[in-house]
């Protein structure tokens, strides 16, 4: 470590300037395997909102809708309605759970490849470089006084970020309305404010975070490092630079005119050139390391031009490290992999996973419930009789419209009728026609004779008409006044 | 404190000098950027006490210039639903009444209106259950005293029971056998013990056999012989379950002795036609609506006792 009272700022700062970071470009393993996951990611967002799937007339056929104005979540096969919503918070504890599994086992691997701020960030500078040229140029041109050439590059770039940036914000509004729709609406001025509200603040997020914040909003904004780091152990993968080999650090003719005296680093600032967070790896793990290995693949090319072995950074767990610098053997993959933590948080994530899917294939389509009036609890009728009244919610959770039959047991000598019916024609079923894909309402009357016990219980069944095996049963009461006088 | 600062070895920045059980605090600088969120903030406040109410005075808060205001918004709401609202009620008040329940669209609709506007009208008298208490019927029942069809029920909103203002309200008067001195005490109890057995609250008694005779003097000429009421006049059938005033001894003696005189008042100057309308569908809609009769129920006119109540009971 340096001095510190040469790194220490005389006149120390309350606020501090960005330090821009001009990424070089750089090849190997991990940027192609960047590559890869940035085309699948992005190819899924922008693409998913335009999948058919067919549902019927009385369904969207729109494979992934969250429909919001209808209370209905469709995922291919899966429609979710809103007293389900348990199967999305299902989804996120999976999410939650799933990034603890990945974090322990292979450390920030989410944040270096697949968190949006990264993919975005990295498409951004791509566009940065295919203008203003690899890091040299940008270095240059950001020094350059403003020109012609400079405001023309400057413009020209921003007019990208600000096109993908219109591209990001525009798909997410399709995962709510029809997409084709939408988008006809969308351009021709006619959607809702919010469609239009909702582009414009996640164009102005992407554009701003993307092109400006992005390292920023890994290191101040974002919670997610902070939780990593009580996430991660000795155990997890972590980018590392192997300072028991690389240091001291020396040029290559150094080391040949003194053999023996120099680590395998030649000092040639590869990896902090091409770092998109603008880091020293060698500085050891910090929170501005987002492990994109970007810094392996350029270690990887020098150590090749140079001859000596690949791997002076590499991902290395801490224990590992240790081992490695004893002269030891890593641990086997397999062992550091399979131990109970990650095995822990597998299992726990496996049966959410499992509940769920069992959840799902077994759920019903209909279901009734029904509220008994309790204003009045019962009504005196002329004949002696007492009659009650329900109120009763049949789900139809099918994409097509039902006859339900509502009936009742439990009750001697009961009739049952609704709104539409009068008591001189009450059986003991009633037939309701419930729209596809909603819920019916209908009040139910039911009358028995006034002599009997204050309270008592009975079943309202529903079966669905066209399929008799499914149906669902609520347990009610029936109300009698207390015996007077 | 601050000769407790000192320059933490790992990172190289200074600390703030503060210790707590050997944990200190880096004095790392801000993002600049965060600042400017700050001034942005700022900004964006100065421009919103502008443009909306913020500034507390004595007697109300600046306006701002947009003149928004939650009341505002409010009225606005109530406008555009009124708005809503009015083909509905248009429809409502051009459909006749007896063609109601062939639109069942409008009828809910019609229903539903009416149940709010019973929860401002009517509440206070017959209950928020509509479920009434002595005196005050209950609407949810099957037994109407002036008759349970919806032009019926309409037809008690719009005149009301017993209105002296009103001439074509509806009336009837059931004469204060006791208190008039018509008959005497003991012949009052012989009634409400015939009462009782008509309405299947009593065994036959010497009583009730007297009772019998003297129903049908003094009021079987309203009620019916068969004592099951005249609606045209309000006379309640007192055979069955149902009594506005309780079936016990002491209610029906007090009846017979004082006579009952509900009185509902007129709705038809207060209310618009499309609101009684909406009233008379939900009062129907509760249970006990009947279907509208072929030809008005003309029961056997005879000697009078009990009168009506209110409306319907």
């Amino acid at each position: 470590m340096s001095n510190p009272d040469e790194i220490l700022d005389p006149e120390l700062k309350l606020y501090e300037k960005r330090k821009g970071v001009y990424p070089k470009a750089v090849d190997g393993t991990f940027r192609r395997l960047k590559w890869v996951i940035m085309a699948v990611t992005l190819g899924i967002y922008y693409v998913t909102p335009w999948i058919r799937w067919d549902r019927g007339p009385y369904a969207p056929d729109q494979a992934v809708l969250v429909d919001l104005a209808n209370r209905r979540f469709y995922m291919f096969g899966i429609e979710i309605w809103p007293h389900e919503f348990y199967y999305v918070a299902g989804m996120l504890v999976m999410a939650g759970i799933g990034l603890f599994l990945v974090t322990s086992a292979v450390g920030r691997a989410w944040c270096g490849y697949s968190c949006p701020q990264t993919v975005w960030t990295d498409l951004f500078q791509h566009i940065e470089r295919a203008i203003d040229g690899d890091r040299n140029a940008q270095f240059r041109l950001q020094d350059a006084p403003w020109g012609p050439k400079k405001i023309a590059k400057r413009f020209g770039k921003w007019t990208i970020w600000l096109l993908v940036a219109m591209a990001t914000g525009g798909a997410w509004i399709f995962y709510f309305a029809d997409a084709p729709t939408l988008a006809r609406d969308f351009f021709t001025g006619e959607a809702a404010f919010v469609a239009y509200a909702t582009v414009g603040v996640l164009t102005a997020t992407t554009f701003i975070f993307g092109g400006f914040m992005r390292e920023q909003v890994c290191i101040y904004m974002c919670p997610w490092p902070r939780i990593q780091a009580a996430m991660m152990d000795e155990k997890s993968l972590t980018v590392t630079y192997k300072d028991w080999r690389g240091e001291p650090r020396g040029s290559v003719k150094k080391a040949e005119a003194q053999p023996g005296s120099f680590g395998d680093c030649i000092d040639c600032n590869q990896c902090v050139a091409v770092c998109p967070t603008g880091i020293d790896i060698r500085e050891g793990p910090q929170i501005g390391c987002i492990t994109c290995a970007l810094c392996i693949d350029a270690c990887d090319k020098v150590m090749d031009q140079v001859g000596r072995p690949r791997g002076l950074i590499d991902y290395v767990t801490a224990e590992d490290a240790e081992l490695e610098k004893a002269g030891q053997q890593h641990t086997p993959v397999l062992k550091t992999l399979l131990r109970p933590r990650t095995l822990l948080y597998f299992s726990v994530w496996g049966a959410i996973g499992l509940a769920m899917l069992f959840a799902v294939g077994n759920r019903t389509r209909i279901d009734i419930s029904a509220n008994h009036d309790r204003n009045p609890l019962y009504v005196q009728l002329a004949d002696g009789g007492v009659r009650n009244a329900y109120t009763a919610n049949l789900r139809n959770m099918e994409n097509r419209p039902r006859t339900m039959e509502i009936s009742m047991s439990g009750l001697a000598e009961a009739v049952l009728w609704s709104n539409q019916g009068s008591r001189e024609t009450a059986g003991q079923t009633i037939m309701v026609e419930v729209p596809a894909d909603s819920v019916g309402r209908v009040r139910l009357f039911v009358a028995a004779p006034g002599e009997g016990p204050a309270r008592e219980e009975f079943t309202l069944t529903v079966r669905a008409k066209d399929d008799r095996t499914a149906q669902d049963t609520h347990d009610v009461f029936f109300e009698r006044p207390e015996a007077e006088e | 404190m601050v000769d407790k600062q000192r320059v933490d070895e790992a990172t190289g920045t200074k600390t703030v000098g503060h210790e707590w059980d050997g944990i200190e605090e880096l004095d790392t600088p801000m993002p600049r950027w965060w600042l400017w969120t700050l001034y942005a903030t700022i900004f964006w406040a100065l421009i919103y006490v502008v443009l909306y109410p913020a500034w507390p005075m004595v007697n109300s808060a600046t306006e701002g210039v947009l003149g928004w205001s939650s009341r505002g918004d409010y009225e606005k709401a109530v406008a555009m639903r009124e708005t809503e609202l009015e083909p509905i009620r248009q429809a409502l008040v051009n459909t006749d009444i007896h063609d109601l329940p062939n639109d069942p669209e409008l009828l809910n609709n019609a229903i539903q209106g009416g149940r709010s506007a019973f929860k401002v009208h009517c509440v206070q008298c017959h209950g928020s259950g509509a479920a009434g208490s002595k005196g005050y019927p209950n609407l949810n029942d099957d037994e109407w005293l002036w008759g349970g069809d919806m032009a019926a029920i309409e037809y008690t909103l719009v005149h009301g029971i017993r209105n002296p203002d009103h001439p074509e309200t509806r009336f009837s008067l059931m004469p204060a056998f006791g208190r008039d001195g018509i008959l005497q005490p003991s012949e009052i109890e012989d009634l409400v013990s015939y009462v009782r057995v008509i309405s299947g609250r009593e065994k036959e008694s010497g009583s009730a056999t007297r009772g019998a005779g003297l129903f049908e003097t003094n009021c079987a000429v309203c009620h019916g012989s068969d004592a099951k009421g005249d609606r045209t006049q309000g006379a309640p059938d007192l055979t069955d379950a149902i009594n506005l005033y309780g079936l016990d001894r002491a209610s029906i003696n007090d009846t017979i002795t004082n006579s009952r005189n509900g009185v509902m008042p007129r709705w038809g100057h207060r209310l618009d036609a499309a609101t009684i309308r909406m009233l008379a569908a939900y009062v129907h809609s509760l249970g006990g609506g009947e279907d509208a009769p072929g030809e008005q129920e003309v029961a056997s006119e005879e000697a009078a006792t009990e009168t009506s109540e209110d409306e319907q009971s």
